[in-house]
């Protein structure tokens, strides 16, 4: 991420509403974001838009590792997605982007491009 | 140049192979090929003629691939006889008044069953064992009677009873010799194997001469063995060993041997050098051989040399045998007799269990000469290996036959050289499997399609596995099944963790046994195994992280990112009302409605935050959730059967609701299909399922590990004649059974083809329960059935799993990026440029 891009702090839901070892969908404005939450509790937010099916499901993607990287596996086609970074791990060219997260209490809030 | 006549008279296994020789090494170019085949069908596999009987149909015993003739621009003429060859005109007349020319003739008419010169032998219902048609007259003579005999009780005499049996007949075997299969095995062997006949209820009579055959009194026909002796009965087949049809041949003077039989050199070219003779009419060195593998080896031959190609000839060839007649293993190695001189013998013999094993040494005690195995005959190929490489003997030659405590392998195939005959079938060698593991092979069914090994008798599977494994290790290819990167083990293994440590949760299993982090191959496949040994809610916390969207949502995710929905519609039977529900709920919620394969409906493009009231109107309506979105059960498809069609001799629809009702929601390595029909039409298609179950007069026909789609693969006989409730009981332990030991997305019939033992393997576990494991398999799958939920229920009635059914958890409201086009007067998900079109239209 470019960080000279001001951004802006949404507060998108509760901490609950994630369930350990899964992800939700966020509507962000113009744009619909994938949040996950590992099994040890770290949050993690990507691009919903799977950019090889074009559906918006990677929220529904299964986590895991693939050697030390934490990715998230397309429920459409199985592509992997390093949530840290956004790459795809079968394709150099495809990445996604990835949206800084914080905890404030319990709220959980994304940062957005202003 | 004009390209050469190539005629060839005869088209059974051996000249089928001369065709598929010729064609692969371009003989196309050079000849044009004309066969005549004086039977109906094309070749077939003569070998497994029996299975005909066991449900095998023509079609499935052809050897002929699909579109051989027309591909290679061969001319087959079917039901067409050769009456005469002019070898100085060099032409053949046929029974249909053709007068073809040739430049090459090639002789394949194989032999013809002799029939002893008893008087009667002509008589109505007697029969020869050797073609379809035969069968097919065997088949129906046998509806009117109750007593079958076969004359004759060597190898094939032996498959003729089996047959007998299987139609119903009380059967009895009629031996001139004194003992069974006089060729292949000794004294001791031969008793023991009438023993274990017997016991099986046919009746063996050896040293039994027939004098005539006569009017009976309480059966057709009357045998007459001497005095007072005789046996009534209804239907004779002779089976009393083969002759060479060389009637052609000795009609236009070709050179015979004394008792007939083409004279062939090492090139199978007999005296006329552009006539070949191929299998069973050929003599070569006196000999006529009687089994498909030197017959094979000959069309090799002929086929090399026509082209010119000088450098193989016959030598000869190894005539041990190994079958299993009538559910007992019979082999037979070498000089099985001891006549080579010095030779000495060792044996062991358990009369309780049926065995008895005999090794042929040789005089400097170091060489294994030849071999009788019957009751067990596992030691066959280590034996054979020994025998035909003249290797010296691991150790005493007494632990050759004696019991093997540990059941290891006398001999690792390791030990084996390249040229070393893993198939004498279709004669190839370790060194043809090294070529093709080289070449990309990696399974057994890969060996198989590329060599053939394996592929005819299947009686080396076991050693071809072993050359598979330890090739594949010594190339460095690291022979391991490990699920993932997670877990170092196969999902067998990971099953019996589970089951063994009671695990219930991925964390713990994770923990106990892996590493990292999991990854979509593990974690559905550990949420599999815990719904096939605990059957929790698939949806319970611990598990939700687990399942594959199509398991989280409850629905087959779409395309666009929408769900189908599938409800159960057991065994294809509905309600009109019910069917009206299902047209009102695709109407109120415009989803695409297709009538699917598996006899149900489908009802695609539902979104995510749609499924719980859709669910709800339906589970209201009496409907449960169909698993079309799990590794589970699917459908039991049902023909009408006898609630209304004339012919149904059952009620399938009842048994197949009957099936589905128990097997539903059973969570398995892959999909599961099954099928029942009403009668032997088989309209239900139940023998391209993983589980097909055929009506019969007398109960139900059961077939395993059958598959449609990429692969398809006919379902093999496994039980027959079976009720109801030996139905179940199989079923329950056949599916448990894979369950518990297949591999990640492993259908059936992908399973059953690298399962070791194959067939008759399964058979031991399920059906004889030979590793003691039956009560366990029927008791695991009593509780899955006990534990059963519908999933849709129980997700609707519980607030916070439905909360989950969501797009946005910021949002109620649905995924905007939705576009839709109609078509046939329905709407399906938009493709790429339409998209762009439909925007600009906004």
């Amino acid at each position: 991420m470019n960080s000279s891009v001001a951004v802006q702090w949404q507060a998108v839901c509760k901490l609950d509403d994630v369930l350990p070892g899964t992800g939700v969908g966020v509507r962000l404005p113009g744009r619909q974001a994938a949040l996950f939450r590992t099994r040890d509790g770290s949050l993690y937010a990507l691009d919903n838009r799977d950019p090889f099916s074009q559906a918006n499901v990677l929220s529904r993607g299964i986590l895991g590792s693939v050697g030390d990287k934490r990715v998230v596996a397309s429920p459409i086609y199985k592509q992997h997605f390093d949530l840290e970074t956004g790459q795809c791990l079968e394709d150099e060219a495809v990445s996604l982007t990835v949206y800084p997260v914080e905890v404030e209490g319990d709220v959980i809030k994304l940062a957005v491009p202003a | 140049m004009a390209k050469q006549q190539l005629l060839l008279i005869g088209h059974g296994m051996v000249g089928q192979r001369y065709l598929e020789s010729l064609v692969a090494q371009g003989g196309r170019e050079h000849f044009d090929i004309t066969v005549l085949c004086a039977e109906s069908l094309p070749a077939y596999d003569r070998v497994g003629l029996t299975s005909y009987f066991s449900g095998k149909t023509a079609d499935d015993l052809s050897l002929v691939p699909e579109g051989f003739f027309a591909e290679h621009d061969i001319t087959l003429k079917l039901n067409t006889k050769a009456d005469a060859i002019d070898r100085g005109a060099r032409t053949v007349t046929t029974n249909t008044g053709e007068t073809l020319s040739y430049d090459k003739l090639v002789l394949a008419t194989g032999s013809y069953p002799f029939v002893p010169p008893i008087p009667g032998n002509d008589r109505d219902n007697c029969f020869v064992y050797r073609t379809i048609d035969d069968l097919d007259a065997m088949i129906a003579a046998s509806k009117g009677g109750k007593v079958g005999t076969v004359v004759g009780g060597g190898l094939l005499g032996l498959e003729a009873a089996k047959a007998l049996h299987d139609l119903g007949l009380q059967t009895h075997v009629v031996e001139f010799a004194p003992r069974l299969m006089a060729v292949q095995v000794d004294d001791f062997g031969g008793g023991l194997l009438k023993d274990k006949i017997q016991e099986l209820g046919v009746t063996v009579h050896t040293s039994t001469g027939t004098k005539d055959i006569v009017d009976g009194e309480t059966c057709k026909h009357r045998m007459n063995f001497g005095e007072d002796n005789y046996l009534e009965t209804d239907v004779i087949v002779f089976s009393a060993g083969i002759r060479p049809q060389d009637e052609l041949a000795r009609a236009c003077e070709l050179e015979l041997g004394e008792r007939g039989g083409v004279v062939v050199n090492n090139h199978c070219v007999t005296s006329d050098d552009s006539i070949y003779a191929i299998g069973e009419v050929a003599l070569w060195e006196g000999r006529i051989f009687g089994l498909v593998a030197p017959g094979y080896q000959m069309a090799e031959i002929a086929a090399e040399h026509l082209m010119g190609k000088v450098e193989n000839q016959f030598q000869g060839a190894d005539m041990s045998t190994k079958l299993k007649l009538m559910g007992v293993d019979v082999a037979s190695i070498g000089d099985a007799h001891g006549n080579t001189p010095g030779s000495r013998s060792t044996v062991f013999m358990d009369q309780t269990a049926g065995i008895y094993k005999k090794a042929v040494i040789s005089e400097c005690g170091k060489k294994l000469l030849g071999a009788v195995l019957v009751g067990d005959a596992n030691d066959y190929g280590n034996l054979l290996q020994l025998c035909l490489n003249e290797m010296d003997l691991p150790g005493d030659p007494a632990a050759l036959v004696a019991p093997v405590s540990d059941g290891a392998p006398l001999l690792g195939a390791d030990a084996l050289p390249d040229t070393a005959q893993i198939c004498s079938c279709n004669n190839v060698s370790k060194g043809d499997l090294c070529a093709a593991i080289d070449g990309g092979a990696m399974t057994v069914g890969d060996l198989k399609s590329c060599t053939k090994a394996s592929a005819t008798c299947g009686g080396c599977s076991a050693l071809v596995k072993q050359v598979l494994d330890s090739e594949l290790e010594k190339r460095g290819v690291e022979v391991n099944n490990h699920l993932c990167e997670h877990f170092p083990y196969s999902r067998q293994e990971i099953y019996h963790l589970v089951r063994v440590g009671q695990i219930t949760t991925f964390d713990e299993l994770l923990e106990k046994h892996g590493s990292g982090e999991g990854c979509d191959i593990c974690k559905p496949t550990a949420a599999s195994v815990f719904a096939s040994c605990w059957n929790d809610y698939v949806l319970n916390k611990p598990h939700a992280g687990l399942q594959d969207t199509n398991d989280y949502f409850l629905g087959n995710l779409q395309r666009d990112g929408t769900y189908s929905v599938v409800p159960r519609v057991a065994g294809g039977e509905i309600t009109p009302d019910k069917l009206i529900v299902l047209g009102e709920v695709a109407k109120k919620y415009d989803l695409y409605t297709k009538i699917t394969g598996g006899q149900r409906v489908d009802l695609f493009g539902a979104r995510v935050e749609q499924l719980p009231d859709i669910w709800r109107t339906l589970v209201d309506a009496g409907f449960e959730t169909g698993h079309a979105y799990g590794k589970s059960l699917r459908t039991v498809k049902s023909c009408v059967g006898s609630t209304w069609c004339r012919y149904g001799v059952k009620d399938s629809v009842g048994t197949a609701i009957q099936v589905e009702e128990r097997y539903k929601g059973l969570r398995s390595p892959h999909k599961i299909k099954m099928a029942v029909s009403g009668c032997t039409r088989e309209c239900a298609e139940a023998q391209s399922k993983d589980v097909g179950v055929i009506a019969t007069e007398k109960g139900w026909n059961l077939y395993v590990c059958g598959n449609g789609g990429m692969r398809p693969r006919h379902a093999d006989l496994f039980a027959s004649d079976l009720t109801d409730e030996e139905l179940i009981k199989t079923v329950d332990r056949f599916l448990m059974f894979y369950i518990k030991t297949a591999d990640r997305l492993q259908r059936t019939s992908v399973w059953l083809e690298n399962l070791e033992g194959g067939l008759d393997y399964l058979k031991q576990v399920i059906l004889e329960d030979s590793l003691g494991i039956g009560a366990e398999l029927e008791a695991e799958m009593a509780h899955v059935i006990d534990t059963y939920q519908c999933e849709w229920k129980t997700t609707i009635e519980d607030d916070e799993a439905v909360k989950r059914f969501k797009h946005f958890v910021n949002d109620n409201s649905a995924d905007d990026n939705l576009k839709y086009v109609r078509e046939r007067g329905q709407r399906r998900p938009a493709f790429e440029h339409e998209r762009i079109e439909l925007v600009e239209e906004a």
